[in-house]
């Protein structure tokens, strides 16, 4: 129903809520452009100026960012393809007559709600660590050498530890929507002489293409942000073997106090994410549509 | 009391003319029935009434009153949606008293006129349940109960009876015309079925593509419909149309029509000749579905006729009953 | 071909699947069994699995530091608060989309999500140095405002699915009866949106808490949340494991326990009702 009256409202109580969003995206991203070309260290305010785009040069032409571009698509795509694999495994093994299925639930959806600097250092201190951690415990009991995980195969234990923590979302997504295939769809593809494996290549993957793209989506935008366990864990280390491109701005601003490189990188940051959901968003866009 | 008045009445949705002009009046007391198939216009027509939607030009007026910008609760309107509408998380009580709690009817008033409402719907015993454990026809009777209780100028009813199975729904046809004959005030009642129009209306507004095709009492539209397709949208089975030369040799008709209740049947002789399609035997009627030289027919012979498949059948009109359209489907 | 399963297919399937949950249970029930366990017996080599002295220290010693409730304290304040916050401001947003729809509620959405999509660290040195002028740094009310504004998108796409949901004509039918705007939402809407108010309100305190980046980078001590608390543990203590896990477990427990019962509106709330 919409009659004058009730336009009018709905626009007056919309209002709070876009300004709100609208100055949340403006007023930051402007603010970013303009710090993104002054020469600006929180160390000495008084030293700055215009440098346009000396900023922007110093920092993609750094050492470490083509590095850190490097780790942050390593990082992104190996949890993605952990996820959605195991994904789609571990829901294909729930959906099947079971005892038990609700406890087995809860027990793969727990690590999704574990904060990230408990999950870091559950996996840091406790099977990692070289000394006592499980994993040396266990290389110890067969005789071999304990592997310095977060030392010498930083990236790998990360993408490890954020896989852990993101496999139940795509898990749950996918049993949802597996859940949600009728059976009868597949009884008639028995019926029609298919094998197990037939059925699931050509019934059950096409219904899960919509909620595989989901998946791959948000993942993809909250993957972009990872922070908390690399902080917690490498520190972006050793070196910058385990930097990302959002670790390597944080550093420039909250450890170098740049704030000028800090913002270029910011930038860089938003039209990269930008280039990616577009990108992400025109592959996968029909499959959200249908 | 309930008299409304529509006068050059437009909605458009964007570039969507869904009732290009439109001028009714309905006289306080009527019981008026729009009818016409999907997607005629008809609730939406009822919805402008109700102030649900705004016009896109024309005035409304009720009891002489401008209401064309008044909003929906202003119009001493009430409305008895298709689904219902009932408030489910409220007992059937608080759904009756909700409208006068609205207009701030003190609860000792309020309390006696839900009672009230509820015996003449024989509510009354299930006043403390809650909608989701009533069944399809009780709901109904809170929905009209809700609607009665606020003493509305005239009753707007969009679709009622179309989510009930066929026997209760010939039960509550009755029962909502009793209601208007004891209440006697204005309804207006949207349906696609004709027979709900002509067995509940005073009068039958027919509607095509938001046009009105002809007003007038449910027997005035059957005798003398106005044009073809009130003919054929009127009555049940359809009316039967000749073409072609058989319809010219009727005083130069474009078409003719007749309805299968008005058609003799005779194995011997007849004006048109035909062979049995399919007999459908009803016990009370039989229908037969005749396939002609100018086409399929239907005819209904009283009580049970035998009749194969692939007989040969005569069948004679009754001349009086015969109506005659011109090319552009006009009555002669 | 005969329908019923074996019995011997399900245990199959089961032990299948009881094995893959421990296996990604363990870390967690590591850790709450080594909260329990001696500081000495906890980086016992080898290690000890259930045979230990159980002990309730850790759990006394980590809260007897007021420390610890501060921080807890903060968690719950800021999740709460920027929840309430949010929804206060979406229920209007997400009533005029989902029942006064326009043709550009759909675009208005999207944008509304896009925003969700901006990489936090791209923002990172305004907010830091806004925060800083406007002397909000390391208090709750910068947070509380920040993890709003955060997930704002995620609470007006949730409750708008969930309006959807209520039948348009229940609405239009309080209208007829009289209703104001403010009666309609007060008495039809809000009660029967209950449900998925409370879903929306679940699956935020969730997210709310377990968030890191803002918690971290903009507090020092006043308002630093759980996140924060335990993010500073990050360089080894050695013998700091049995306390350690005692205040992970009792940082992860609420949620944990929250997130037991939220999984359908996790669905619902993360892939922006695209998937039911």
């Amino acid at each position: 129903m919409s009659t004058q009256s009730s336009r009018r409202t709905a626009r007056l109580m919309l209002s709070p809520s876009v300004i709100l969003l609208l100055v949340w995206m403006i007023v930051p991203l402007a603010l970013t452009l303009y710090f993104s070309t002054q020469r600006y260290n929180l160390l000495y305010p008084d030293r700055s100026g215009f440098i346009w785009f000396q900023n922007y040069t110093r920092f993609v032409f750094s050492p470490g960012f083509l590095e850190a571009i490097v780790n942050t698509l390593i990082l992104v795509v190996g949890v993605l393809v952990i996820t959605v694999v195991f994904g789609i495994l571990i829901a294909l093994l729930i959906d099947r007559p079971m005892w038990g299925q609700g406890p087995v639930r809860i027990l793969v959806i727990s690590p999704f709600f574990i904060m990230p600097p408990v999950a870091a250092l559950i996996w840091k201190n406790m099977f990692m660590n070289p000394t006592n951690g499980l994993f040396a415990e266990a290389a110890k009991f067969l005789g071999m050498a304990p592997f310095d995980f977060l030392g010498e195969a930083p990236l790998a234990s990360i993408i490890l530890i954020v896989a852990w923590q993101w496999l139940p979302f795509a898990t749950l997504i996918l049993l949802t929507a597996l859940q949600s295939l009728s059976s009868e769809e597949l009884e008639a593809a028995e019926m029609d002489g298919a094998s197990a494996v037939r059925r699931f290549w050509y019934i059950m993957l096409p219904h899960l293409a919509r909620s595989i793209t989901v998946v791959i989506l948000i993942q993809t935008i909250f993957l972009l942000g990872i922070f908390g366990e690399i902080l917690v864990t490498t520190n972006g280390g050793p070196g910058t073997a385990s930097t990302t491109l959002p670790f390597l701005i944080y550093k420039e601003a909250l450890l170098d106090f740049d704030a000028g490189t800090a913002a270029a990188g910011g930038v860089v940051a938003v039209i990269l994410a930008n280039i990616v959901a577009i990108f992400l968003m025109r592959a996968v866009g029909k499959n959200l549509d249908a | 009391m309930g008299q409304i008045t529509l006068s050059q009445v437009r909605k458009s949705f964007g570039d969507v003319h869904v009732i290009p002009g439109v001028d009714l009046t309905i006289e306080d007391g009527e019981f008026v029935v729009f009818v016409g198939p999907s997607g005629c216009g008809k609730s939406t027509l009822l919805r402008l009434i109700a102030g649900l939607e705004d016009t896109t030009s024309g005035t409304i007026s009720i009891d002489g009153r401008d209401a064309t910008s008044l909003p929906p609760a202003k119009r001493g309107l009430a409305m008895v949606f298709q689904s219902y509408a009932l408030y489910p998380h409220m007992t059937v009580r608080n759904n009756i008293a909700f409208p006068l709690k609205m207009a701030g009817v003190p609860e000792a008033e309020r309390a006696a006129r839900v009672e009230a409402a509820a015996k003449v719907l024989n509510l009354t015993n299930y006043l403390d349940r809650r909608p989701g454990q009533l069944s399809g026809g009780q709901r109904q009777r809170v929905a009209i109960g809700r609607a009665i209780v606020r003493e509305p100028a005239a009753f707007l009813f969009d679709e009622p009876l179309s989510n009930l199975d066929a026997a209760l729904r010939v039960g509550m046809r009755l029962e909502i015309t009793e209601l208007h004959q004891r209440l006697k005030t204005t309804m207006i009642y949207v349906t696609h079925d004709q027979v709900e129009a002509m067995t509940m209306a005073d009068k039958i507004v027919v509607l095509n593509a938001g046009r009105i095709e002809q007003v007038g009492s449910p027997l005035d539209l059957y005798h003398r419909p106005r044009n073809q397709f009130v003919a054929g949208f009127i009555g049940s089975p359809k009316m039967n149309f000749i073409g072609g030369a058989e319809a010219a040799r009727h005083g130069g008709a474009a078409t003719i029509g007749v309805r299968p209740e008005h058609i003799a049947l005779s194995r011997e002789r007849g004006e048109w000749k035909g062979t049995v399609g399919v007999a459908e035997h009803l016990g009370s009627d039989t229908f037969l579905h005749v396939g002609t030289e100018f086409g399929p027919m239907t005819v209904r012979a009283v009580g049970d006729v035998r009749a194969d498949h692939g007989d040969t059948v005569w069948l004679t009109p009754d001349p009086a009953q015969l109506h005659r359209f011109d090319r552009e489907g006009n009555r002669i | 071909m005969a329908r019923a399963v074996t019995t011997g297919r399900k245990a199959a399937n089961t032990a299948a699947a009881w094995a893959v949950g421990l296996i990604l249970f363990f870390p967690i029930l590591w850790t709450v069994l080594t909260s329990f366990k001696p500081e000495a017996q906890a980086v016992a080599s080898p290690p000890v699995f259930l045979g230990f002295d159980w002990t309730m220290e850790n759990y006394v010693d980590v809260n007897e530091q007021r420390d610890y409730f501060r921080y807890f304290v903060n968690s719950v304040i800021i999740a709460l608060g920027s929840t309430a916050l949010g929804v206060l401001i979406a229920i209007p947003a997400a009533w005029s989309m989902a029942f006064v729809p326009g043709r550009k509620t759909r675009d208005l959405l999207m944008w509304m999500l896009s925003t969700k999509m901006m990489p936090a660290v791209g923002v990172l040195v305004p907010i830091y140095l806004i925060f800083k002028w406007l002397q909000v740094l390391d208090t709750r009310i910068g947070l509380v405002a920040i993890l709003t504004l955060m997930n704002l998108p995620i609470i007006i796409w949730m409750l708008y699915t969930y309006f959807k949901e209520i039948p348009g004509e229940i609405l239009e039918a309080a209208r007829m009866d009289g209703a104001s705007l403010r009666s309609e939402i007060l008495y039809v809407l809000t009660p029967m949106a209950i449900p998925g108010i409370a879903s929306t309100v679940l699956l935020n305190v969730i997210l709310a808490w377990n968030e890191a980046f803002w918690t971290i980078n903009l507090t020092v001590t006043d308002a630093a949340p759980l996140t924060k608390f335990i993010a500073g543990f990050s360089s080894p203590q050695g013998l700091f494991y049995a306390k350690l896990s005692a205040a992970s477990t009792m940082a992860i427990a609420p949620i944990l326990i929250l997130g037991w019962f939220s999984q359908k509106q996790l669905v619902r709330g993360l892939t922006f009702g695209a998937v039911k």
